[in-house]
């Protein structure tokens, strides 16, 4: 199994659940998050003094996959994010030992 | 002229919902959210220790008599002799001194001791407000500002609006700048409750100008016509010149400079109210929102911390509306001046100029020799910790929001009164 981690602009969000859902994904992890890439942040102006805030809002999706499924939410995820402009996000696939669902104990492919 | 008092009820209270809670919520909107609460109390102790004071002898010092500087101050000791009527005409004074001290606050954000507030608010409005509204309202033949130099303010952009925009900048001078200013982030840390007090201040303010009737060779209504409109009419000027300005120099048209720019065509307009038409109205308004939307900026090239701009809002624009006075002002208006559009001359125009003078540099002096004497007793400013730490945890033991959900007091009281120190333990020394 595989757990693909997705930072990604918070307006294509949508988007890219609906192409989830689509594609077969059950469930995930959504977190609304803040950081920076090459782009760094972006100014704002208070009263003429312009400050630079470091960190951009993004949204972080969490998703555990079969091994087989893994490359194809990759390219879901880098198909309905993608805008061309800077500050697109960044997909990243890791390796999960096990997975147990808390309601009935399965395990693995079973827990998904 | 039941109709008169009834008005003037009114208009007092609304001055008085422009400190508190109207400044308080601008200012506050500004501030971050570690001094938030300090800088709310700074306006509303303001309120109560000003309002004792001037019943004591503000108002005796104000309006008793003849003086150069100030009355007798023990003539109509705690409105002693005052028949209750006139309370009211005594408490919309009141409510002005209480706003202009409650401005100065602005300016100190983050890193004034409370304590040194407490002291600073009574001895300046003793020393330095009772004087200046004495000088420029009651208007005595002696009155230096008003009666020798004949300079006109109408509502106070001299007794008010510059008196605490150079106390601003003499104890920002004193006090020193905030850590870390200005390379860290200080940006407001709620623009929504500033839009909101902005929007107080504009709504109290037609207290502040219309109640300051002066009736003179005119039915009153007329007057009250002539303030109401010219305060409408250059608040909305002056928001779009620091809008215009602001769009010119950053790229972009703020909320808070829409903010900004109510206050300062209400502060230009103040002095000028009964004195301009409508075009001088929009003029003046227009002219002072996009320079004081310069102006804010020159803090950065001096390099003092006016954290919330009072001296490049306050300062500036009361300047800018009391000068103007001598260009825009018409003889049909409350000062029956004609300016210099108006074909009167430069003769107004240099009154106007020199009871501006006149105020700083009493206010400076006077600001400069109270804010020495606490800095140097009390002291003025907080330890470095409690800066850095937060003022309203420091100086009254709270803070501003608990935004935390979930995580705990909800899980059979783990979090209740076994973590709750004592109120004396620590917190509270500041």
């Amino acid at each position: 199994m595989k757990l693909v981690t997705a930072v990604i602009k918070p307006h294509k969000w949508e988007d890219v659940r609906e192409a989830l859902e689509t594609f077969g994904v059950t469930g995930m992890t959504v977190s609304e998050v803040s950081g920076y890439g090459r782009q760094k942040g972006h100014t704002e102006v208070y009263r003429g003094a312009e400050y630079d805030i470091a960190l951009v809002p993004k949204i972080r999706i969490e998703i555990v996959v079969d091994d087989g499924d893994a490359d194809d939410v990759v390219g879901i995820v880098v198909k309905t994010a993608q805008t061309g402009r800077i500050g697109d996000g960044k997909v990243w696939v890791s390796p999960v030992e096990t997975v147990v669902r808390v309601r009935t104990g399965d395990r693995d492919e079973n827990a998904l | 002229m039941d109709g008169y008092y009834a008005f003037m009820l009114v208009a007092t209270a609304l001055v008085l919902m422009m400190t508190v809670p109207a400044l308080a919520l601008f200012y506050g909107g500004m501030s971050r959210s570690k001094s938030v609460l300090n800088m709310m109390m700074m306006s509303y102790v303001a309120a109560a220790i000003v309002g004792i004071l001037y019943v004591a002898v503000g108002w005796s010092m104000g309006w008793s008599g003849d003086g150069t500087f100030f009355a007798n101050p023990f003539e109509l000791f705690w409105l002693d002799g005052v028949g209750t009527t006139d309370y009211i005409f005594v408490m919309f004074q009141m409510t002005f001194a209480i706003i202009t001290v409650a401005l100065i606050s602005g300016a100190v954000a983050d890193r004034m001791k409370f304590s040194a507030w407490l002291v600073f608010v009574p001895l300046w409005a003793l020393l330095c407000y009772f004087p200046m509204a004495h000088m420029v309202f009651s208007c005595t033949e002696d009155s230096l500002i008003c009666g020798r130099i004949g300079a006109q303010d109408y509502a106070g952009g001299t007794a008010v609006h510059i008196n605490a925009g150079v106390a601003a900048l003499v104890l920002v001078l004193l006090l020193g700048k905030r850590i870390g200013w200005p390379k860290d982030q200080m940006r407001p840390h709620n623009l929504t409750l500033t839009m909101l007090g902005a929007g107080l201040l504009w709504f109290g303010w037609y207290g502040f100008n219309v109640g300051s009737i002066v009736i003179v060779d005119q039915d009153i209504t007329a007057e009250m016509g002539r303030t109401f409109a010219n305060t409408t009419l250059a608040t909305m000027a002056a928001i779009l010149g620091w809008l215009v300005i602001e769009r010119l120099m950053h790229g972009k048209a703020t909320s808070l400079g829409a903010a900004s720019g109510i206050v300062a065509g209400l502060v230009a307009i103040t002095p000028a109210a009964g004195a301009v038409n409508l075009s001088g109205a929009v003029a003046i308004g227009a002219i002072a929102g996009a320079v004081c939307a310069w102006a804010v900026g020159l803090k950065y090239k001096l390099g003092y911390d006016d954290s919330l701009d009072v001296v490049g809002v306050h300062l500036v624009g009361g300047i800018v509306g009391t000068v103007l006075i001598g260009v825009f002002s018409t003889s049909e208006g409350a000062g029956g001046i004609d300016g210099l559009l108006y074909g009167g001359g430069a003769g107004s125009l240099g009154d106007q100029t020199l009871g501006v003078l006149v105020a700083v540099v009493f206010s400076a002096v006077i600001t400069a020799v109270i804010a020495l004497a606490i800095k140097y007793t009390l002291g003025l400013r907080v330890t470095e910790e409690d800066e850095v730490e937060g003022i309203d945890l420091a100086a009254h033991g709270e803070s501003a929001y608990d935004l935390h959900t979930g995580m705990s007091g909800g899980g059979g009281g783990k979090t209740g009164v076994l973590n709750t120190r004592p109120a004396d333990s620590e917190g509270a020394h500041a």
